[in-house]
């Protein structure tokens, strides 16, 4: 924890709430956003018991799954999910606009640019919690392998029809949220955690309800931070029902225990005695009886979701009060080409993505994720004074106001301007000789060179040596190709200016062979076996209930 | 401690320059002659990794084969070119470098056979081309070198290896397995138990994928003195110990100016007379950047240098003056590097090396000073129990090492035993940050100053 989070956080405490950690929101969010609050079966992995989902905050979509042991209605669940979900990706994969990417010639070898569609937009999937994020994963991970009957006649379980192209897109999804600064998959706690500092630990934080009544409290007048938190977290009704349910996905034991169990056992209980009926009244009875019980686990679904949901949306109208960050955008772009090379992916009939990343992949993922990581950090502090602040207390940027410039050249045959620009700051950044330095110039970044603190007995009699924090750095580019600087080019006498240790902007890594031409020292080729779609688990006896 | 108990007992006889030769004997052999693809060498602290990848480097060359070597920094390069053209000035050496200003040490101009450029192809011919393996990355070539060398492989990352495997037939892998871990800045953990993990050492990758490569370990370390030696491979290397080169009493660090009774001057007594030195000062949580302990460090580097230390080591009969040249102070983190910098030119210091953990890797010093990196601490992450940390932290010195320290980290330790989730398939390391604390504050407990400034 950086120490500018720390004070936020001490200041919070002393406050009773929550401190804005950014002043701009630094990732985009969509007009629509699709919202996706799903719950779990205790003890089931990858077994959902419900969920509430759409894009319309005053009309989600209840999905239930009543039986959550039962593979049918599970199937039966997905394949709902999938009817909500897939449209509202594909309405935005079929809108898109003509861009342009590089790409390498086959024939020639060399780099040409080619025309190729871009989406226009991108569908967005907010969930409340990281924990939301890993369920996505999970659901991706357990319908993209399934086969369908049209795809597999001999298949024992068939999956409904769009069944696995959901679980191709949420594993997309899923793998795209691990991406530092993409937006298709959201957190919604990661997001209020990222422009808002509570006076709580990071993991308490991971409580949208606590969460939110730190940053904003609603009801309880006069409650601090704290005490509003604490009654998210732990307040209990007179059956002892958390008064404010967890986001999900899991679920509190003594909802399972006292309400889920028991209508669950009733609904097993009507079924049974549905599938025993002998004569026609007898089933119609029975058949509302059934229907009463599954009425009743709806209605438990829909009481522990709708509090998540409407904080979810809570969340989304703090998050639009902050103007977006300058460089959320071009982040967001790229989630764009993610989103639209997917979508070619399929179009193309490929197969789904793989269980296992080959060494190939693995290192291009990890290496993008790197470069991603460092961007958005650099972006983040440009687009935002608070962000900036956080990384001069830490030494690793400068702002101050330029007290002197002396027009300096390089010693080449043919010189070019190098300016020497002595700046007082009162920041203390770690510097050491020829460390360069960046600002922003027109967002293209400027480097400077640091050449020492300035000398005691300096021209306009400001400088007093290297303790007042009055540095020289030498202004290396972007000034043209003059032996005179353009003009605006340098910065002048009186000018506030900022520069960071941090490059602005990241070189792309170097090619990694194809997967094909995997050396000896990672295990070779993947061969053949890799190319072929792996088949979904054996079944076990323990799958069979 | 299990680590007593597994160093091996010291044999009656033990001449180090002769395992040191037979190691290396092997290890040339290998390389050499050997069938398979890959040999790798374990090699701790100051074991004479550098003369061997120079010497390997000399033979290789002289029997013909085309050479790249693979290095991580740009001043592991510049280094290796330079011991290469001393031991060989008629050696033909090509210096491949990146595109930016300053990409080498301007000490390479004056080598008449090193001929430096930013493209491969330039230096096609040269019987040695040395390069980064980030520079390395970029090159692509028809027909792959006959062999390579790649030095430090346990702080490359094995994604760093695929880049560049492809650029030779066979190697010779060379590293420290005892120092610290090459990281990634984001989370990794979705490729954690796989063979191929980008972010683990390209060490593990090739032994995973190739478990029959012959493995050597260099017996000796040159650098270390006997009073270090031993500790350093029980608590670091304990599966794979090693000796010192050097006995007890072959080296001694003695001072001109008595000992003030302060406790800086108390602990540089300790310190040149055992080898170890704890200063510890009262238990408190402090922030990172704890400004006692800062200028109890600066302090401790003040007196080493005012008391005119003088150092006598097997090198020369005569003693070395005790400059501040010969001497690091090693921290954890980059602010304090930064904190100790400035303590130091508030009290005049200027040339002593401040750096951290990763930047000392692979350099060398009569004494260090360094600030433990637990020491005020509220918790014990695992960046901070990193055993490789702790070990180049303790390795640096070629005489003796002061550790400045808040008192309770032994507590801290015991209330935070290690919690890293236990990835399934990855090889877990042993010894444990947690373990290798103890083990190094348990040997420091018994040359304690306390010191409340």
């Amino acid at each position: 924890m950086s120490l500018i989070t720390t004070l936020a956080r001490l200041e919070a405490v002393r406050t009773g709430r929550a401190q804005p950690a950014a002043t701009v929101r630094h990732r985009h969010l969509s007009d629509r956003p699709l919202v996706f609050v799903p719950l779990t079966t205790a003890g089931e992995a990858g077994a959902p018991l419900g969920a509430l989902v759409g894009t319309d905050r005053d009309a989600p979509h209840l999905l239930v799954v009543p039986q959550p042991r039962d593979r049918d209605l599970r199937f039966a669940f997905l394949a709902d999910l999938a009817d909500i979900v897939l449209p509202h990706i594909e309405a935005y994969a079929e809108s898109v606009e003509a861009a342009e990417r590089t790409e390498t010639d086959p024939e020639t070898g060399k780099r040409v640019k080619v025309e190729v569609d871009l989406c226009a937009d991108a569908a967005q999937l907010v969930v409340p919690s990281r924990a939301g994020v890993d369920f996505v994963r999970l659901l991706g991970r357990s319908m993209r392998f399934r086969r369908t009957a049209e795809q597999d006649p001999e298949t024992p379980h068939p999956a409904p029809p769009r069944v696995p192209l959901l679980g191709r897109w949420l594993t997309h999804y899923g793998e795209r949220a691990r991406v530092p600064g993409s937006s298709l998959l959201l957190a919604m706690t990661d997001l209020l955690g990222r422009h808002w500092a509570t006076g709580q630990s990071t993991l308490e934080d991971q409580h949208l309800g606590a969460l939110l009544a730190w940053i904003a409290p609603d009801g309880t007048q006069g409650a601090t931070g704290a005490e509003a938190a604490r009654r998210a977290e732990l307040a209990r009704d007179a059956d002892g029902q958390l008064l404010c349910p967890p986001a999900g996905p899991a679920t509190d034991p003594a909802f399972d225990n006292r309400l889920l169990a028991p209508a669950i056992e009733r609904h097993h209980r009507a079924r049974t005695a549905l599938a025993a009926a002998e004569d026609g009244l007898e089933a119609d009875d029975r058949l509302g009886a059934l229907t009463a019980a599954e009425r009743e686990i709806r209605g438990l679904v829909e009481s522990r979701t709708r509090p998540t949901w409407d904080a979810v949306w809570r969340g989304l109208d703090l998050l639009r009060e902050l103007p977006e960050g300058a460089h959320a955008e071009e982040r967001w772009t790229r989630d764009r080409w993610s989103f639209t090379s997917h979508r070619d992916r399929i179009l193309a009939g490929e197969p789904p993505q793989p269980r296992r990343d080959d060494a190939v992949t693995a290192a291009n993922k990890l290496a993008t994720r790197e470069r991603e990581q460092a961007r958005l950090e650099a972006q983040e502090a440009l687009d935002d004074p608070l962000v900036m602040a956080g990384r001069r207390l830490s030494g690793e940027a400068f702002a101050g106001e330029v007290v002197d410039v002396v027009m300096a050249y390089s010693e080449s045959k043919r010189p070019s301007p190098r300016p020497l620009v002595t700046v007082r700051t009162d920041d203390r950044p770690h510097l050491g000789e020829r460390v360069k330095v960046y600002r922003s110039l027109g967002g293209k970044p400027q480097t400077a060179e640091y050449v020492g603190p300035a000398a005691p007995d300096h021209g306009d009699g400001t400088g007093t040596g290297a303790d007042d924090g009055t540095l020289v750095l030498r202004i290396m580019d972007k000034m043209g190709r003059g032996k005179e600087p353009e003009a605006g080019s340098v910065p002048e006498k009186g000018d506030l200016v900022c520069f960071t240790l941090f490059e602005h902007e990241q070189r792309g890594g170097a090619k990694l062979p194809d997967p094909e031409q995997t050396p000896w020292t990672h295990g070779g080729p993947p061969g053949e076996t890799a190319t072929v779609p792996e088949a979904a688990d054996a079944q076990t006896e323990e799958d069979v209930l | 401690m299990t680590a007593e108990t597994l160093a091996a007992p010291a044999p009656a006889a033990f001449d180090p320059g002769a395992e040191a030769a037979r190691a290396t004997a092997a290890i040339l052999h290998d390389t050499l002659h050997g069938t398979e693809r890959g040999v790798v060498v374990d090699s701790p602290p100051g074991a004479g990794k550098s003369t061997l990848v120079v010497r390997a480097a000399l033979e290789l060359a002289e029997a013909g084969r085309p050479l790249m070597v693979v290095a991580q920094t740009n001043a592991q390069v510049d280094d290796l070119v330079l011991r290469l053209a001393e031991k060989d000035p008629d050696l033909p050496v090509g210096r491949l470098h990146s595109s930016d200003a300053d990409p080498y040490d301007k000490a390479l101009d004056a080598l008449e056979n090193v001929r430096k450029s930013a493209k491969a192809a330039d230096l096609a011919g040269q019987a040695v081309v040395l390069s980064t393996a980030a520079k390395w990355a970029h090159v692509k070539v028809d027909e792959p070198w006959r062999h390579a060398i790649v030095d430090e492989a346990y702080q490359m990352r094995s994604d760093s290896l695929l880049a560049v495997a492809g650029l030779f037939e066979r190697a010779l892998f060379v590293g420290d397995p005892g120092q610290l871990d090459p990281f990634a800045t984001v989370g990794s953990e979705q490729w954690a138990g796989l063979a191929y993990d980008p972010s683990s050492s390209a060490v593990t990758t090739l032994l995973a994928h190739n478990p029959g490569l012959p493995q050597h370990r260099l017996p000796v370390s040159w650098r270390l003195p006997a009073s270090a030696a031993r500790l350093v491979s029980d608590a670091f290397y304990p599966y794979t110990p090693f000796r010192s080169g050097t006995d007890h009493g072959d080296r001694s660090l003695a001072f001109a100016v008595p000992s003030d009774g302060s406790g800086p001057d108390r602990v540089i007594d300790e310190a040149a007379a055992a080898g170890w030195g704890l200063l510890e000062l009262p238990a408190r949580h402090t922030p990172r950047t704890d400004p006692e302990a800062v200028r109890a460090v600066a302090a401790v580097v003040r007196r080493l240098l005012d008391r005119e230390g003088r150092a006598t080591s097997e090198r020369s009969p005569d003693p070395a003056p005790l400059t501040a040249a010969r001497i690091a102070v090693g921290t954890a983190h980059r602010d304090q590097a930064a904190a100790v910098r400035a303590a130091l030119a508030d009290l005049g210091v200027h040339d002593v090396t401040v750096d951290t953990a990763n930047r000392l890797q692979g350099r060398e010093y009569d004494v260090t000073v360094v600030l433990h990196p637990l020491s005020g601490r509220p918790d014990a992450t695992a960046f901070h129990l990193e055993t490789g940390r702790l070990c180049v932290l303790a390795s640096r010195h070629r005489h003796a090492c002061v550790v400045v320290c808040r008192e309770g980290v032994g507590d801290l330790l015991d209330d935070y035993p290690s919690t890293e989730p236990v990835q399934l398939g990855t090889l877990v390391k042993f010894p444990d940050g947690w373990e290798a604390n103890h083990a190094v504050l348990a040997h420091l407990a018994e040359h304690r100053v306390a010191w409340r400034p």
